[in-house]
């Protein structure tokens, strides 16, 4: 499915900060990796109802989420802290490049 | 030599707001928890006229909700903030502990970090908030510069340290 464009929903708690810092990670990710994709954000509060209408491929989020989401969920706080970025990266680029 | 140059212009303007000062870093900070770090940075906030006096209960509540305590390879840091509401000048706030207090970890609340370095943001516009946001997280990212944080034996020092590395 090569060209097909990843659907990424970050999630952060009130503000909208820590998710575009997030979100600019990824975005820079995918277009190392050639990887076409759409970025969404929103506040934790509102996941369900973004993966109903967005519909994402998976999630990276700076706080806590629910674990029956049914999609794919990082920690995208390495993005922050710098601990554990090379690893959160190569799991993106994994699920950008779809590994099945 | 051209004008429309607005990045490298605005570095050198009279305009840039400053955004710490002395009388805005504390240090060695002495706190046996996270409340008392941001208290007492919320108190300097607010002597500085730079928050309302409502911002450090305020914040205090946030980070029970979302921790703001980030590991990192060097020295652990929080960036304690909380609403616009609050807020009456843009300001960073830095407290240096002289023994690492534990805060939650942003995304991870059942781990906790020891955090040596705060960081109380005060940001009036949720904008803003970003573009601090990354610029911090790029100078918490830059080898050496937390640990000349965390050994700083001057608060001017931590003030040229942020003056260098916040260019907003």
């Amino acid at each position: 499915m090569a060209g097909l464009e990843k659907r990424v929903l970050v999630a952060c708690g009130t503000a909208i900060a820590t998710a575009t810092v997030v979100a600019q990670k990824v975005k820079d990710i995918a277009k190392e990796a050639g990887v076409p994709v759409q970025v969404v954000q929103c506040k934790a509060a509102e996941v369900r109802g973004r993966i109903s209408t967005f519909n994402p491929d998976f999630i990276v989020a700076t706080t806590p989420l629910p674990k029956d989401l049914g999609i794919p969920v990082f920690n995208g706080v390495a993005f922050l802290s710098g601990i554990g970025m090379d690893d959160l990266k190569a799991k993106i680029i994994a699920q950008l490049k779809g590994e099945e | 030599m051209t004008d429309n140059r607005p990045e490298a212009k605005r570095d050198q303007s009279e305009a840039r707001h400053h955004w710490i000062n002395e009388d805005l870093v504390i240090i060695p900070m002495q706190a046996n928890s996270a409340e008392e770090a941001i208290a007492q940075l919320g108190a300097r906030l607010e002597a500085a006229g730079r928050v309302k006096a409502t911002w450090a209960q305020a914040a205090i509540e946030r980070e029970k909700t979302f921790a703001t305590g980030l590991p990192t390879p060097e020295v652990g840091v929080a960036i304690p903030h909380t609403d616009v509401d609050h807020v009456l000048q843009e300001a960073i706030a830095v407290g240096v502990l002289q023994e690492p207090v534990a805060f939650g970890e942003m995304g991870n609340p059942d781990n906790t970090v020891p955090v040596k370095i705060v960081c109380a943001l005060a940001v009036a516009q949720s904008e803003l908030l970003v573009t601090l946001l990354q610029q911090l997280v790029e100078m918490f990212q830059n080898p050496g510069v937390l640990t000349a944080i965390a050994n700083a034996q001057t608060p001017s020092e931590i003030v040229e340290l942020f003056e260098h590395h916040i260019q907003i």
